[in-house]
């Protein structure tokens, strides 16, 4: 006879969260427990445990919207259920979809005749939109090869050092040989004529970047365009333009719309831009647009029956959530053109509040430029103490995520903190994150350097050969150079750049 | 009221006026366009009306204001903004004429989950999932679901080794992964045996999704299919093993074929392929797409050999979107061992000091659905699971059984397998499937009706998916509503270009008439073909 028994049953319905012995148990974490366990517990245990992640909304290492309007959330949580991929299922979900990509063809001034319909596609975001955008290239380039009798089999693509790292792997998984044009110091963006040097015959196309995402700054695609047009011109070539546009899409349009950087221009055939990062839509949304429907290998395209009429779909994804798609809808309408406008104009506002400040503190070089992507990018003048990497981690106690990471090849003993302005990240936040900033500053002036340096300095006291310590002090420091550097190679395209 | 929009310079100031000088300015375009004074274009100007306007703006409701009568740009963005509720109620009331997801019998997609799971996606709706540095808790909550999968398909995972697979978008990302895995392998075999390399192709069964057809026209990739038959709706393993040739990169089998919801025979086309590859020493490895039939083999037919207790199977994909019991959005792919993932396809970040091997085609996206996958695998656990699925089977057989009653219809679909009814009319003289389809929308159920892929496209058939949320009383509610449809149609007098045709005969002359009414039947048929021609839509 159990005595305790009775009292073990009515345990579950009786006890509160924290009183059940669920949260005692440990969670098997690799195999599938055996048995169910109360919705309550459950939901606790995961929500305690992600407590232990960042904090989005402080997540200053990302471009990726972390705030939308409770309307929003409202519609977004509704239509979570809704399977974007059953467009003859949810038709209005479709259109709305379509109704996106004509009002950012429009925006990106695609050569639209009156109710011509936009060439164009959502997608999870611009990763997806580059590969699609990239095998449009390749098969379009593949196909005239072959109609010339000339091997199809060595393709590749001219972009900046600075791409994102989808860039890579869009060469690499789709058998694309990858050209990047080195950076050099001060000058972190694709150079356009270094650019079209490169380009040969067998290059699918040249990718430039509004926005770059190591400093915001946009690269001169007008430029390029005018070299190219000669280029192709001489050659009989007819070398195409991408515009990754996937942080500078939403920018451009509202701040400088005078700036020639999209379909105005002849090359430029297709664009891709991040419905999640200036579009203002939560991650999980990227749209990628082309010039006309001849820019779009017709062999690519699936075509699905939607209410009776044609559907072409082009994709890599299947299954998906609508969610996105129906945001990205109602901040278009929301905001409209106004809207877009003026947020942009605050964003770029708090960059400069925080760039003076930084100024102020008379420590920092400014890398960014105040024209392009509203984000603040600055390196130590004097990192002989103390570098980014340790103004980075102790920041994150004060709650601020701001990354650091060192340039790409060629430019790579350049060090940099980034911050990147969203529409939520406010003046009174910009304010405070100086504040941090120079708080962060006295302290680290206070600490004696790195403890590695200290070692070496016990070192000479501890009168070995002066001239050996001196190699010792060097080589330590190289070798944390050298780790620091190794730590972030490995993250920064990865990591930084969202 | 005077506004020079473009003055404004300071942006607190900017900031704080910036509802109200929306307004104003949208008013002006509105109430007072014979001035000519357009929204978007800013200037000097006065507005006389501004008063009354703004008044409207705050005291109005929804569906009083001017934004519920004016019609919305469709194609272009609109020059002004307009409320936030005002916006939500557009969109919103435009959404209810999408089909209700709930009542979307087409869909193995999840539909439903516990008010808890939508708090915790709601809570992490605005974390990016590749932000692994930032939030190493979701990195590691997806590194666990990686493990309890490896572990439910049985991979050789030592006791202190870590699975390797990753999270992806859906099946549609797994599967291309996994393709794109085996094909590089294959390149390297044949460059290090100086063979040529350019021509690949995949052995699947002609049911597969459509993704396959996509990745193997995207990573050019030849697809070979094998054809169904009349009554057999799944690959023939003996027929797929003959078609592996030295260039075959892999063969792919699929557990709960997505037109009758029938397991493949993976354990022989294993038996078959291992003794093909003794003979040719050429090694050909078997993927499978556990899609569907993933989360549902293990709890329910736990004897059942189709996972990495099979040597040749190196990779298994599996929605966890479908039958893993979580919203659309996620999928997962799981490799045998580290050997079976060419090391020049994964890109390494740094997570935490750790190194974080990822091999994805999507960067940036949610975090919602990975945790939401890992609650429903520490609410349910196997004992949840298998009752979950247990249900739906229960429900399916119920179905069944009310359409077998009808004696309208042929059962196509096994029982053992994925919980759908798939079904097509004894005689489907008076009226096809497509029209029971198309009649029971009006009930609010939406039920697809498509034919057969090549070598049985004279079969068309109805299908139900049976999941978590379609409960023993819908299921009810279902059988006698499609015996209400059945009853109208019988009553109606045969479809409307049949009758012209009919019309025809008593006019015209014999034998022409005759053609007319085959050419028309033709034409319906084909028709109905074309629309239902689509394996995108019907199998997700």
């Amino acid at each position: 006879m159990v005595l305790s028994k009775t009292a073990s049953q009515s345990d579950v319905s009786v006890h509160c969260t924290f009183g059940s012995r669920y949260v005692r148990d440990s969670l098997p974490r690799f195999k599938l427990p055996d048995n169910s366990i109360p919705k309550e517990a459950a939901y606790q245990i995961i929500n305690d445990e992600l407590m232990l992640d960042g904090n989005p909304r402080l997540n200053l290492a990302s471009f990726v919207t972390t705030w939308m309007e409770p309307e929003c959330d409202k519609l977004i949580m509704a239509s979570i259920n809704k399977n974007y991929v059953d467009m003859d299922e949810y038709p209005v979900t479709t259109e709305l979809q379509n109704r996106c990509v004509n009002i950012i063809a429009h925006l990106f001034n695609a050569p639209l005749e009156d109710g011509q319909a936009a060439v164009g596609v959502g997608t999870v975001g611009s990763s997806e939109a580059i590969m699609l955008a990239g095998l449009a290239f390749k098969r379009k380039w593949q196909n005239k090869m072959k109609e010339l009798g000339k091997p199809y089999d060595k393709p590749n693509i001219v972009t900046g050092a600075n791409v994102q790292v989808c860039w890579e792997k869009f060469a690499r998984y789709f058998e694309v040989e990858l050209k990047e044009v080195k950076l050099r110091d001060g000058y972190y963006v694709m150079d356009p004529e270094k650019a079209v040097e490169m380009v040969d015959e067998n290059t699918i196309c040249v990718a430039a970047i509004l926005g770059s995402t190591l400093n915001g700054e946009f690269e001169d695609v007008k430029l390029l365009n005018d070299l190219l047009l000669k280029k192709n011109k001489e050659t009989g070539w007819d070398t195409p333009i991408h515009v990754d546009a996937a942080s500078g899409g939403f920018i451009a349009p509202f701040l400088y719309p005078e700036l020639e950087w999209d379909f105005r221009l002849p090359l430029v055939k297709s664009i891709n831009v991040s419905g999640h990062k200036y579009g203002l839509v939560y991650a999980g949304i990227g749209w990628v647009v082309w010039r006309t429907k001849t820019d779009l290998p017709e062999e690519l395209i699936f075509h699905i029956n939607y209410l009776g009429a044609d559907q072409p779909t082009f994709t890599l994804n299947f299954s998906k959530g609508s969610s996105q798609v129906i945001a990205q809808y109602y901040q278009l309408i929301r905001l409209g053109y106004e809207g877009y406008q003026n947020i942009m104009e605050n964003c770029q506002e708090n960059a400069m509040v925080l760039k003076q400040g930084l100024e102020r503190t008379g420590r920092f070089n400014i890398i960014s430029k105040d024209h392009g992507v509203p984000l603040v990018a600055f390196s130590l003048k004097d990192s002989t103490r103390h570098n980014e990497f340790e103004i980075s981690e102790t920041l994150r106690r004060f709650g601020w995520i701001v990354p650091a990471y060192t340039m790409p090849p060629d430019a790579q003993h350049v060090t940099v903190l980034r911050v990147v302005i969203r529409e939520d990240f406010s003046r009174t936040l910009a304010e405070r994150l100086v504040l941090d900033i120079e708080k962060v500053v006295h302290e680290l002036d206070s600490l004696p350097a790195r403890v590695t340096e200290k070692l070496a300095a016990t070192a000479v006291m501890e009168e070995h050969p002066p001239a050996m310590v001196k190699k010792t002090a060097i080589q330590v420091q190289r070798e944390i150079t050298a780790a620091w550097r190794k730590l972030v190679a490995d993250k920064k395209k990865t990591n930084g750049v969202c | 009221m005077y506004f020079l929009h473009s003055s404004i310079q300071s942006s607190s100031y900017f900031f704080n006026l910036f509802e109200f000088s929306t307004i104003t300015r949208s008013k002006d375009s509105i109430i007072a366009p014979t001035v000519g004074v357009l929204g978007g274009v800013s200037g000097k100007k006065m507005v006389v009306t501004t008063t009354i306007s703004s008044s409207d703006e705050h005291i109005h409701c929804t569906f009083g204001s001017r934004y519920a009568r004016s019609s919305l740009p469709r194609f272009k963005m609109p020059a002004d903004s307009m409320p936030k509720d005002v916006a939500y109620q557009i969109v919103n009331d435009e959404l209810l004429l999408d089909g209700n997801p709930r009542l979307n019998l087409a869909s193995f997609v999840t539909t439903w989950m516990e008010e808890e799971c939508d708090k915790l996606i709601m809570g992490s709706i605005n974390k990016n999932y590749v932000d692994m540095d930032e939030y190493p808790v979701t990195t590691e909550l997806q590194n666990r679901c990686v493990n309890m999968i490896a572990h439910l398909f049985n991979a050789p995972v030592g006791e202190n080794e870590t699975a390797i697979g990753v999270g992806t978008v859906g099946s549609s990302e797994a599967i291309m992964l996994a393709g794109l895995a085996f094909k590089r392998k294959w390149q390297a075999k044949r460059k290090a045996e100086g063979k040529p390399y350019d021509k690949p192709n995949i052995v699947t069964g002609a049911n597969v999704q459509v993704c396959w057809e996509k990745f193997a026209r995207y990573f050019e990739v030849e697809l070979k299919e094998v054809k169904l038959r009349e009554g057999y709706y799944v690959m023939d393993p003996a027929k797929a093993v003959e078609m592996v040739d030295e260039n075959t990169i892999c063969v792919a089998a699929i557990l709960g074929s997505t037109l009758t919801g029938e397991y493949e025979d993976v354990k022989l086309l294993n038996e078959l392929l291992t003794e093909k590859n003794k003979e040719t020493g050429w090694d050909t490895p078997i993927h499978v797409d556990a899609a569907s039939g993933g989360f549902i083999a293990p709890f329910l037919h736990p004897e059942l050999e189709w996972d990495f207790r099979l040597p040749l199977v190196k990779s298994i994909n599996v929605s966890g979107h479908k039958y893993g019991l979580v919203y659309a959005g996620i999928g997962w792919v799981v490799w045998r061992s580290k050997d079976d993932l060419p090391e020049e396809l994964v890109f390494h970040i740094n997570y935490l000091g750790s190194d974080q091997p990822t091999f994805t085609l999507n960067f940036s996206k949610g975090s919602s659905q990975i945790i939401a996958q890992y609650y429903q695998f520490i609410r349910l656990g196997f004992e949840g699971y298998k009752s979950v699925m247990q249900n739906c089977m229960e429900n399916a057989r119920l179905l069944k059984e009310g359409l077998v009653k009808t004696g309208q219809f042929e059962i196509i679909s096994k029982d053992a397998g994925v919980p759908l009814v798939a079904f097509s009319l004894k005689d489907s003289s008076k009226f096809t499937v497509f029209h029971i389809a198309e009649a029971l929308r009006k009930f609010g159920w939406i039920v697809p009706a498509y034919t057969m892929p090549a070598d049985a496209e004279h079969v068309a058939v109805l299908r139900v998916v049976i999941r978590e949320d379609f409960s023993h009383s819908l299921a009810q509610r279902l059988v006698s509503d499609f015996e209400k449809v059945i009853k109208e149609l019988d009553e109606l007098p045969p479809r409307a270009s049949v009758k012209t045709a009919h019309v025809t005969v008593d006019k015209a002359n014999g034998p022409q008439v005759k053609k007319n009414i085959v050419e028309s039947q033709r034409e319906i048929c084909s028709h109905w073909k074309k629309i239902a021609d689509k394996k995108t839509s019907s199998v997700c």
